[in-house]
């Protein structure tokens, strides 16, 4: 054996040792990932988790209780016995989450990749979008949509104040049985502006006006509970209007056909994003890292049309992966949706959110 | 048989016998609580605990008191009527720079906004920018905060400090604690539990009426056919009974909604037009008829079982004394069913009160019951302390109802199918 | 109920009237559960009879409904949580409650009232109560999003029903049997599985028939302390239901239906068969 055959020899070994050291402290292991189902969550599945497993080798299910993940947080930490590795969640849930300990605070730039060109995350993702615990994936949107086929060609609704309007705009409406985006609506039906809609609110005439504002289409309204029921109703044209996350009706649209379109009028969009259980930080960091880069966020909104909470990922979205249609237009960050849009206002939810719950209740119960 | 204290009985080997029976009767009260006692500790474990956990939750208050350690000892002095002095601003300060570090202040700025909204901000607000502030930390906290500089909430901190409280069972009633002290109702707009509690018992009381209504011409032919032709029947009766709750919800939504069976029919029938569906789900008509049909059973059953006690020669006789039919039946044949009568009705009104599936999926707005607001308060608004005081009340109410069933009744005559 | 002979017309009328209105109401509890058999074969995604089923159109009906069943992995993942923890349950709560009961039917018995409403309470106390107990409780204590959380709390939830079945059959049953078997030389486990074990054996099997059916069928205690790995069918049902029926729903409920007309047959047999070992025919 000649020296330098020998020396090639050794240097394979250390190769195969060190990839088998690779191996060994990245073992394949299951992800169980919390989410909010249907189409958003298969967007996801598609979008971060498949390449995931097929780089990584790890195994990842899917969890659809986002809608009750703050309550299973706390029963889970409770009982000493968390078994989520990844919860989707709002940023609202997110801030008392933190408070109570029951997520990891993140450190964005250690933490997340940077983009393609080299910004580091805290100045890539939307500005004031990165809270101390929580990750921005998406800006989603709750908007108004209507069955196109309920109203006459040339008569189609095109404000929130149309949805307010029974007598131009006869039908039922369904909107969310809870006062979270419907008081903002009925105000700016009631003529006040987008960015002042919160101060009126903080006042108690305010609230009076936006409960004043409901009064006038309370019995045209069936309220929903569950995202999937609106597109449904709209779809059976149970309902002429329909209050909706902006992903679903798209989806119904592009997906199934449905005749709908989008008031993008008065639109209230906030960020959706990770958090991760006290204690999972470790187990999940590798594919936080993978899910959350330019690449993975921009590769979403070919499958749904929520907008990538990175600014580089942004630029990047192109169009829709079954049907080839262009994306952007659909995304509620797109120029001519945003222009009347209303950030929703999460401090304010946080403080009135249990007490406007019992009075819109007691207000539904009149 | 002569009894005579001086030469008492005895048994074969010389025991007397009142010993040897007192014995024999005790050893077979210990053999009877032994065979008992798996299940009764069974029972304590897995369904008293945590119905006492549940009683416990709804007065525990530990929020404030440990959170806020250091600035409920330094209130004890205020006097409530003016704002309190540095040092209880020094000790929140401290508190709340403790809590922001252990990451504990989620729950009591939580439970502070139950009692006043805006608190949740206030605590989360504050705790975000504890580390910068500095002495006097009077001005600099309410600089942070309007909140610190209001009277109101100090008293609301001194109030909730004690480690139990009454505010769940006063909001579950919608009362609450007025900046004072007392006792108020809550506004107008505020109140909806008492509206919940009496609907869930006055659709309660129709529903129980209208399975006395319809299970007792059931139960009277049950009652009075040959048995091999009621035992037929009887299974019409015992099959809607041992089917799936959701199966038979699920069949009054196909047969109810607007799209569904019956409207169809009407419409094909030419009763309705086809804009002018009837509306009988997802309201409390559609709560009233399935909660109905599916709790009809739990009338028939007892109902029959005392029909069936009633020899039919009473009838008779009161026929052949000249009683005519109707009058015959209410004179004689009703009042010996009022037992089964109220069995059944005590039996249907406390399930029904309980009942949190059916209305659920069918209620709709106007149709759902105080129970769907616990399991609201439990997954969605998470507070729990309200929703175990609803959830005590309730149960409170269904105790009452249950102790009057068993003394009249008794429990141990249920019978199943 | 025959009429009289001597019955008049008035009362005729009265009588038909009264079969009649009987009729109805039969129809009326039983009605809703024949529609949806016919309508679990729809062709279509809808919940009503579509045209070419009333016009019996063998193009208007479909299995597409059980076969989605058949096939969904989350479905038959529910059915088998439903099994194991209905099994589970079933068994532990029969041991106890059979255990129980004959304490329970001792003579000599103390506070046997008051032990016995206690042992009933689970059946009577309000399930959303009990639910958010358990939670409450269970997540104390690590139990909650367990299977061993969901069968305990489904056998405290059936052991009523075991509880009064047995105790039903043993108050009925006659204890010079046994007596009569010791004279005639048995011993006491002779006795009990030649003699006592036979007899209850209809109860026993009932009340387990009632326990199973009690945990196979319950929503609101897994909906609060079971994790995603309990989910059982009840529980797909019920989100089902909630989101938008589609007629899978209509084929399960089909199932269950004839899931409970079996098991109401085995009952049935199991009291003619008590009935007639105690020697009384029905009549």
């Amino acid at each position: 054996m000649s020296k330098s055959s020998f020396i090639k020899g050794t240097g394979i070994t250390v190769v195969t040792m060190s990839a088998l050291a690779v191996a060994v402290s990245a073992q394949a292991q299951t992800l169980n990932i919390v989410s909010w189902g249907g189409a958003y969550s298969e967007s996801q599945q598609k979008a971060y988790h498949e390449p995931w497993m097929k780089k990584s080798g790890d195994e990842i299910v899917n969890i659809d209780r986002s809608s009750n993940a703050l309550a299973g947080l706390r029963a889970q930490t409770q009982a000493g016995n968390v078994t989520w590795d990844l919860v989707d969640m709002l940023p609202a849930d997110a801030l008392i989450a933190c408070a109570e300990g029951l997520i990891e605070p993140i450190d964005h730039d250690a933490l997340l990749a940077k983009s393609p060109d080299g910004t580091p995350p805290s100045e890539d993702f939307i500005e004031g979008s990165l809270d101390e615990c929580f990750i921005p994936q998406i800006v989603y949107s709750n908007i108004v949509a209507f069955n196109t086929e309920m109203f006459p060609e040339d008569k189609q609704p095109s404000t929130i104040a149309d949805v307010f309007d029974v007598e131009n705009f006869p039908g039922k409406r369904t909107l969310m049985r809870k006062p979270i985006n419907n008081l903002e609506w009925a105000l700016v039906a009631d003529g006040v502006a987008p960015e002042d809609v919160y101060d009126v609110l903080e006042t108690e005439e305010g609230i009076q006006r936006a409960f004043a504002k409901l009064d006038t289409i309370k019995d045209q309204v069936i309220w929903w509970e569950e995202g999937a029921q609106p597109p449904q109703l709209l779809a059976d044209q149970e309902v002429a209007f329909g209050s909706a996350y902006n992903g679903r009706i798209f989806n119904a649209m592009v997906n199934e056909d449905q005749p709908f379109e989008i008031i993008w009028d008065g639109q209230v969009f906030e960020l959706d994003g990770w958090v991760v259980p006290a204690g999972k930080l470790d187990k999940v960091e590798d594919y936080l890292y993978y899910a959350t880069d330019t690449q993975r966020l921009a590769d979403q909104a070919k499958y749904i049309s929520y907008g990538p909470a990175r600014k580089s990922s942004a630029e990047m979205v192109s169009t829709h992966a079954e049907t080839g249609i262009a994306m952007k237009p659909h995304m509620p960050t797109y120029g001519p949706n945003f222009e009347t849009a209303i950030p929703k206002n999460n401090e304010f939810w946080a403080d009135h959110n249990d007490e406007l719950t019992q009075r819109f209740d007691a207000w539904l119960a009149q | 048989m002569s009894d005579s204290p001086s030469t008492p009985l005895t048994t074969a080997d010389g025991v007397p016998l009142k010993v040897s029976l007192r014995r024999a009767v005790r050893q077979s009260k210990l053999k009877a609580l032994l065979l008992v006692a798996p299940l009764l500790l069974f029972l304590i474990v897995a369904f008293l605990m945590p119905i006492g956990e549940m009683l416990w939750r709804s007065i525990d208050n530990p929020e404030v008191s440990s959170s806020l350690p250091r600035t409920v000892v330094a209130l004890e002095q205020w006097d409530g009527e003016s704002l309190p002095g540095e040092p209880v601003y020094a000790a929140l300060a401290e508190d709340l720079k403790a809590g922001q570090k252990a990451r504990s202040l989620g729950l009591l700025s939580s439970r502070l906004n139950y009692e006043m909204s805006g608190m949740r901000s206030a605590v989360m607000g504050t705790a975000r920018r504890i580390e910068l502030i500095e002495p006097p930390y009077r001005e600099a906290l309410i600089d942070i905060n309007d909140a610190w500089g209001e009277i109101d909430t100090w008293r609301v901190i001194q109030r909730e400090s004690s480690p139990y409280t009454l505010s769940y069972y006063l909001a579950a009633v919608d009362h609450q604690y007025s900046p004072s002290g007392d006792i108020v109702a809550v506004p107008d707009y505020l109140q909806i539990h008492g509206t919940l509690f009496w609907r869930t018992f006055w659709m309660s009381g129709v529903i129980t009426f209208l399975t006395l209504l319809l299970g007792y011409p059931v139960a009277f032919l049950l009652a009075n056919l040959p048995l091999r032709h009621s035992n037929l029947l009887m299974i019409l009766v015992l099959l809607p009974f041992w089917t799936s709750l959701l199966v038979r919800t699920t069949t009054w939504i196909a047969i109810l909604q607007s799209q569904g069976v019956l409207n169809d029919m009407m419409v094909a029938l030419g009763v309705i037009a086809d804009e002018a569906r009837w509306q009988m789900i997802h309201n409390k008509t559609g709560t009233i008829i399935a909660m109905t049909h599916i709790l009809l059973p739990f009338m028939i059953l007892p109902l029959y079982s005392v029909m069936k006690t009633i020899p039919p020669s009473y009838m008779r006789a009161a026929r052949s004394l000249g009683g005519r039919a109707f009058l015959s039946f209410r004179r004689v044949y009703f009042p010996l069913t009022l037992p089964g009568i109220a069995a059944g009705g005590i039996l249907v009104f406390i399930l029904s009160i309980g009942y949190y599936i059916t209305p659920a999926l069918v209620g709709g707005q106007s149709g759902r019951f105080i129970t769907n607001y616990i399991a609201y308060h439990m997954q969605t608004s998470l507070n729990w302390g309200l929703a175990a005081a609803i959830a005590s009340i309730l149960l409170f109410v269904v105790i009452v109802f249950y102790l009057v069933f068993n003394r009249l009744v008794g429990v141990d005559k249920v019978k199943l199918g | 109920m025959a009429l009289p002979s001597y019955a008049t017309r008035g009362e005729r009328i009265w009588h038909y009237l009264f079969l009649s209105l009987c009729a109805l109401i039969f129809l009326f509890l039983i009605g809703p559960l024949l529609v949806i058999i016919p309508l679990s074969f729809n062709a279509e995604p809808y919940f009503t009879f579509s045209k070419a089923m009333l016009q019996l159109d063998p193009a208007g009906y479909s299995l597409r409904w059980y076969e989605e069943f058949f096939t969904s992995p989350e479905w038959l993942n529910s059915i088998k949580n439903s099994f194991i923890v209905g099994i589970a349950s079933t068994l532990l709560a029969t041991v106890l409650g059979t255990i129980a009961a004959l304490g329970l039917s001792s003579r000599h018995m103390p506070a046997r009232g008051a032990i016995m409403a206690l042992l009933i309470s689970p059946m009577i106390v309000p399930l959303i109560i009990s639910a958010a107990a358990m939670f409450f409780f269970f997540s104390k204590i690590n139990l909650a999003q367990t299977y061993i959380g969901v069968v305990l709390a489904h056998t405290a939830l059936g052991i009523p029903f075991v509880v009064i079945t047995v105790t039903a059959t043993l108050s009925s049953f006659d204890t010079t049997l046994i007596r009569a078997a010791h004279s005639l030389g048995a011993n006491p486990t002779r006795t009990f599985f030649k003699v006592i074990l036979p007899l209850v054996t209809p109860g026993v099997v009932s009340g387990a028939l009632f326990a199973f059916i009690t945990s196979f069928d319950e929503v609101v205690v897994v909906l609060f302390i079971a994790g995603p790995e309990q989910r059982t069918m009840p529980i797909q049902m019920w989100s089902g239901i909630r989101e938008q029926i589609s007629p899978t729903i209509l084929a399960v409920a089909t199932l269950l239906v004839v899931l409970s007309i079996l098991l109401l047959t085995t009952l049935e047999l199991l009291r003619r068969r008590n009935e007639r070992l105690r020697g009384v025919t029905p009549g």
